[in-house]
């Protein structure tokens, strides 16, 4: 059971760099960008291909970081210099990607096992791996959370947010809203590529079609954060984030505790992702149905 | 101070839909000139606005603030230069941020950002003691989320977002429309105080005929994308609204008989 939960919390706070990474593009600049299910390979993917020809496996993942922030530029620009919707470009990059993955693995999988990752450090010193995993990820994530918590607050960080927020003022503030989106989706993507390396590593391989459905799990992950945790303050919001991705995990591994087909995992996460989506909506609609019943009652 | 050269615009291009917003309209404001623009829906006072902000393109034509054409200049690097308050209370600011940061965000108008902190706490108090002659309480609310202010609430920190630092230009684009009569009284008498205040040179549209008069030092009626009433000074000071309404038909008829010669 412990092992359960432990394993949970270590692939929670590596998938919850990737929900910082989706929480910037869905929530902060107001677009859903499909990017990262590419983004998150081609970290995986170059992590991968690093660390198999014997390079250091934390310049491995600063790479990967460089190669996703390079897949969020090429979202970019399709969308604000060619005008191409937030959506479409972010599938373009995508598809294309895949093939760019391909390309930097040499073959669909790499494996990782015995070599020296990130973690190795910490199983060294006697730490089990998923203890090891743990330790890393919770290093990454308080570190990315003071660092963007910082980020956000400066002058630059600031006009990014007020871009998802309301473009129109923004240009009106002499702010050119093309750069905005730009550096958000670059930040984004990279971190989305940083968590596919960290995630490779842990599980000790990369695979050309791992991204399937991120997205939806960065959005999960995004809204049940929200939900449970949701607080205004932002750098609250950002702790949310995180603890949202570690539930998401428990909630998962404990769905295939209950004895859930693993093949079926994505569209339990497709379905909860709808649902938490259209609660608001229904919501709203059966308060005005109980209303107008209620005022139906009266006239009666 | 502003010179608009003959611009031109034309929307839909080549469509069923196309329509001349504005013909071969000239304009010259001077320094510290406070013009309402008046017209009616499809005038074309609003695409004026916006050509001269920046955010549509003129097919022909040139617009020179200051001595410098920026004509093809973009619409956030003109925006160094100009104030602008727009007809929709949501669209002049940033709802999930806070008054504070709105205010920063304005304050940096046409400065280059950097990574220095969004906002500092000397900023803080001079927001505060610019916010209290609005007499609305915000200077108390400094960290509140926009959003949970009332449209004239939001108009009024627009107004004051958009000469917080001061621009070479004010527009004001019907911002006290959407807005009830009371507040919309509160704002503009707020507007006039502003820009008497710093000396702006201001350009307001409306589609109220009192307002229009009773505000400003010139007025300009627009029909049909054209300037066809240019009236300043004495002149319209002693300006009363069946004036304007006498000026309107007048106008409208010279027009309606110049096109019924056209097509006969």
């Amino acid at each position: 059971m412990l092992q359960v939960v432990a394993g949970a919390v270590s692939l929670g706070l590596l998938w919850a760099v990737m929900t910082i990474g989706v929480y910037i593009t869905y929530r902060i600049l107001d677009v859903a960008d499909l990017t990262v299910e590419g983004s998150i390979v081609l970290g995986a993917a170059i992590a991968a291909k690093m660390i198999s020809s014997g390079m250091n496996p934390v310049i491995g993942v600063a790479l990967a970081f460089v190669g996703g922030m390079a897949a969020g530029l090429v979202t970019g620009l399709l969308h604000t210099k060619l005008k191409i919707p937030a959506l479409l470009s972010g599938i373009l990059t995508m598809i294309a990607l895949y093939s760019v993955n391909l390309r930097v693995m040499g073959k669909a999988n790499i494996s990782l096992l015995r070599m020296e990752t990130v973690y190795t450090f910490f199983t060294d010193l006697g730490l089990e791996s998923v203890y090891a995993v743990m330790v890393v990820g919770f290093i990454c994530v308080a570190a990315l959370v003071c660092i963007l918590y910082w980020f956000f607050g400066t002058e630059i960080g600031c006009s990014i947010r007020a871009t998802g927020n309301n473009p129109q003022m923004v240009r009106a503030q002499g702010v050119n809203t093309d750069n905005t989106i730009i550096i958000g989706l670059i930040i984004s993507n990279g971190l989305v590529a940083m968590s596919g390396a960290l995630i490779a590593q842990s599980q000790g391989f990369a695979d050309v079609q791992m991204g399937i459905g991120s997205i939806v799990i960065g959005l999960a992950s995004v809204i049940i954060g929200e939900v449970l945790f949701g607080k205004n303050q932002f750098f609250l919001r950002l702790t949310s984030l995180v603890l949202g991705a570690i539930t998401y995990r428990i909630i998962i591994a404990f769905v295939l505790k209950l004895g859930m087909p693993a093949n079926d995992l994505k569209l339990f996460t497709a379905i909860t992702v709808a649902i938490a989506l259209s609660t608001p909506r229904i919501k709203a609609s059966f308060n005005q149905y109980r209303k107008t019943k209620k005022e139906a009652k009266k006239v009666a | 101070m502003l010179k608009i050269n003959e611009i031109t615009k034309t929307f839909n291009v080549g469509t069923v839909n196309e329509k001349t917003a504005l013909r071969n309209v000239s304009l010259s404001i001077e320094e510290g000139e406070f013009i309402t623009v008046i017209g009616g829906n499809g005038s074309g006072k609003s695409t004026l606005l916006n050509c001269v902000a920046g955010v549509y393109s003129v097919d022909e034509g040139s617009i020179i603030i200051d001595n410098t054409d920026v004509t093809n200049v973009t619409e956030h690097k003109r925006a160094a230069v100009l104030g602008r308050v727009f007809q929709d209370p949501m669209l002049g600011t940033a709802a999930n941020m806070g008054i504070e940061e709105n205010l920063a965000l304005a304050l940096r108008r046409g400065q280059r950002r950097g990574l220095k902190w969004g906002i500092s706490n000397k900023e803080r108090e001079m927001y505060r003691n610019l916010l209290k002659p609005l007499g609305l309480g915000l200077e108390d609310r400094l960290s509140t989320k926009v959003g949970l202010l009332s449209g004239g609430q939001r108009q009024a920190l627009t107004l004051l977002m958009s000469t917080l630092k001061k621009p070479k230009l004010l527009l004001l684009d019907e911002h006290t429309a959407a807005l009830d009569p009371k507040t919309a009284a509160t704002v503009l008498e707020i507007s006039d105080r502003i820009v008497r205040e710093n000396k702006l040179t201001t350009l307001m549209v409306t589609h109220n005929m009192r307002d229009a008069i009773e505000h400003g030092t010139r007025l300009i009626m627009m029909y049909e994308g054209e300037i066809v009433l240019d009236i300043r000074g004495e002149e319209k000071s002693k300006l009363s609204v069946e004036d304007l309404l006498a000026q309107f038909e007048r106008v409208r008829g010279e027009k309606f008989t110049s096109d019924r010669a056209l097509l006969s």
